[in-house]
């Protein structure tokens, strides 16, 4: 059993990936507030947090405004996910948006960010200290964004499948030299072996990102430059198999898949790598938006990410082996039944 | 009568540069046969270009029907949609009739030659002459058939979208489509005369590959329309020169496996 040990460890790497990563809770956060602007005097509502655990400890509370805090008269949990809370609003907020913030034991700091239109406003006020100490939270969970919410476990499933693809049409792309090298007719077999396999996982990496962008974006296909690159990249494949399918001959149909490979994988790597930079993306890392590395993909994200990439990519290589084997043995019976 | 000199010189060092490449070679004639080279590598270009024109002209249809083709294309469109003065619509469907031109255009360009005539031509020129004479025969015939689908265009659609426009921008946009369109297309349409599976193949194999080229040409004469300067259009059409640039170095890279039977 000479080399199965990276099977082994795509196996172990994609069960650490499916158990530890749709098991780990999102991190506690301030979803919503029950009004939507304050004015000067006494003002009472309700915040709800999810994930958050109120009612274990109760929070503190505080309104952010330019930097200046105002700390809450009364603070009374409802449950774990919501508080009621009291604050007695001065005459003076400088800025036209205010955030909340809230700090307990267990769940760290949280913050809703511009929570509330300020009434009132004026050129500042004079803050009472309020005695909070602000240590982190401690629990291993995954960061909780607006928008993305739960769907942040994606992320080591959607993206992974691309990689795979890309190391995959890499594979087929290098054998496609080698035809054209030697004109070895068993690098043309592992050159269809890893596009067929790749195809599979490019229809894995739609789906899964059909998915997210419905339950993000609100729509199952948008006309995204990540998206387009996506959908030529199936269609290049697809026609590559359609080359080799109109063309009899084996030696003919192996030079000939071999130079449309090539100059398609150039191609359209130079294609998904230049032209989201070019146009916007709704992607993360494109047309100003900030890529997962710089504010989503904190240590907690990274512990999964990585092996799942690993994992993802073995098991796709591991598919291509095993592929490439049964299209052995069918070149083999064919040649026996001839 | 000097150059006619040191080309003389140069392939006489080329031709004793064959027999004693391991023997002697010197700086000085390794120069020499590089030059040499190159100078017959660029004139035999130049008869093959000269052989694609007589060719062209040869066949007056050929020239005919590609015209015939815009034309009755943009008339069709025409009896469809009448005027047509909405910009993104008029500039979708211009680019629309000018990719399935150069389809149609450049499908046929391996088309014509009988194997036995292609036997010929490939003990005569190095294939990577053929390839190159061919791509930029290509380019200057899409050059030239873009800017007549405009004409055609303006002319029954309507020009109302032109009006606002940054003209030079424009046609200088709609020629770097074109010519993009011809370098992208002319190995597809070689491999998809090797294949023997004509032009419907060659539009299978080909669109995927000219569709990025495709979107970006169409955003930046969508710019050019909305009256955008160069400062905007620019990087599209630096990018499409990129696009350019890889495209015949690979064609020039893999022609020759193509080329051999």
């Amino acid at each position: 059993m000479k080399g199965w040990w990276w099977k082994g460890l795509s196996v172990v790497l994609l069960l650490y990936v499916v158990i530890v990563g749709l098991r780990t809770p999102l991190g506690p956060a301030l979803v919503h507030v029950s009004v939507e602007r304050i004015a000067p005097g006494e003002v009472s509502f309700e915040v709800t947090g999810y994930n958050t655990h109120f009612q274990e400890h109760a929070p503190h509370l505080w309104l952010e405004n330019d930097g200046q805090k105002l700390c809450a008269t009364s603070v009374t949990p409802i449950s774990d996910a919501a508080v009621s809370v009291t604050f007695t609003v001065p005459q003076g907020l400088r800025e036209s948006m205010t955030s909340i913030r809230a700090w307990d034991v267990k769940d760290g700091p949280l913050v809703l960010h511009e929570a509330f239109f300020t009434e009132g406003r004026g050129t500042g006020i004079t803050e009472t200290p309020c005695a909070i100490q602000e240590t982190a939270r401690t629990s291993f969970a995954f960061p909780n964004r607006a928008i993305l919410n739960e769907t942040i476990r994606n992320l080591f499933f959607h993206v992974p499948m691309w990689f795979t693809m890309m190391v995959l049409m890499t594979i087929s792309f290098w054998q496609s030299l080698r035809v054209l090298r030697t004109g070895d007719l068993g690098a043309d077999r592992m050159a269809l072996s890893a596009v067929d396999v790749s195809l599979l996982f490019a229809a894995l990496g739609l789906i899964t990102g059909s998915i997210w962008a419905r339950a993000t974006w609100g729509n199952w296909w948008t006309s995204d430059p990540k998206l387009n690159g996506a959908a030529v990249t199936v269609l290049i494949y697809a026609a590559y198999l359609i080359l080799r399918g109109s063309i009899p001959d084996g030696h003919k149909r192996a030079r000939l898949a071999a130079i449309y490979n090539i100059f398609a994988y150039v191609l359209m790597f130079v294609f998904i790598m230049v032209l989201p930079r070019l146009t916007d993306s709704l992607h993360p890392g494109n047309g100003g938006n900030p890529a997962f590395s710089s504010y989503d993909l904190d240590s907690s994200l990274r512990a999964l990410f990585y092996p799942a990439v690993i994992g993802w990519i073995l098991l796709g290589v591991w598919a291509y082996t095993l592929h490439l084997r049964v299209s052995r043995l069918k070149a083999l019976s064919d040649d026996a039944s001839d | 009568m000097r150059s006619i000199l040191v080309e003389k010189f140069a392939r006489q060092s080329l031709r004793s540069l064959r027999f004693n490449l391991f023997s002697a070679p010197s700086a000085v004639k390794l120069f020499f046969a590089f030059f040499a080279v190159r100078t017959m590598r660029s004139t035999e270009i130049a008869h093959l270009l000269k052989l694609e024109w007589q060719l062209d002209r040869r066949q007056k249809h050929a020239w005919g029907s590609m015209a015939l083709y815009v034309v009755s294309t943009v008339y069709v469109c025409y009896q469809g949609v009448r005027h047509l003065s909405e910009t993104p619509i008029w500039n979708a469907l211009f680019w629309i009739i000018l990719l399935f031109a150069a389809f149609n255009a450049l499908g046929r360009s391996f088309q014509r030659e009988n194997s036995g005539r292609q036997l010929y031509l490939y003990t005569l020129a190095s294939p990577r002459s053929v390839v190159l004479a061919r791509t930029i025969y290509n380019a200057i015939t899409m050059a030239v058939l873009s800017l007549l689908s405009l004409a055609a265009y303006a002319l029954f659609i309507g020009s109302a979208p032109l009006e606002g426009a940054q003209m030079g921008t424009f046609i200088l946009v709609v020629m770097a489509g074109g010519v993009g369109f011809a370098l992208v297309l002319t190995l597809i349409s070689a491999l998809a005369a090797r294949a023997g599976n004509g032009i419907g193949l060659m539009a299978i194999l080909g669109f995927p590959i000219v569709l990025p080229m495709l979107l970006s040409v169409m955003k930046a004469s969508k710019l050019a329309l909305d009256g955008m300067g160069w400062d905007v259009t620019g990087k599209y059409v630096i990018w499409l020169l990129l696009i350019d640039v890889i495209t015949v170095v690979l064609a020039w890279l893999l022609f020759p496996y193509l080329w051999r039977d």
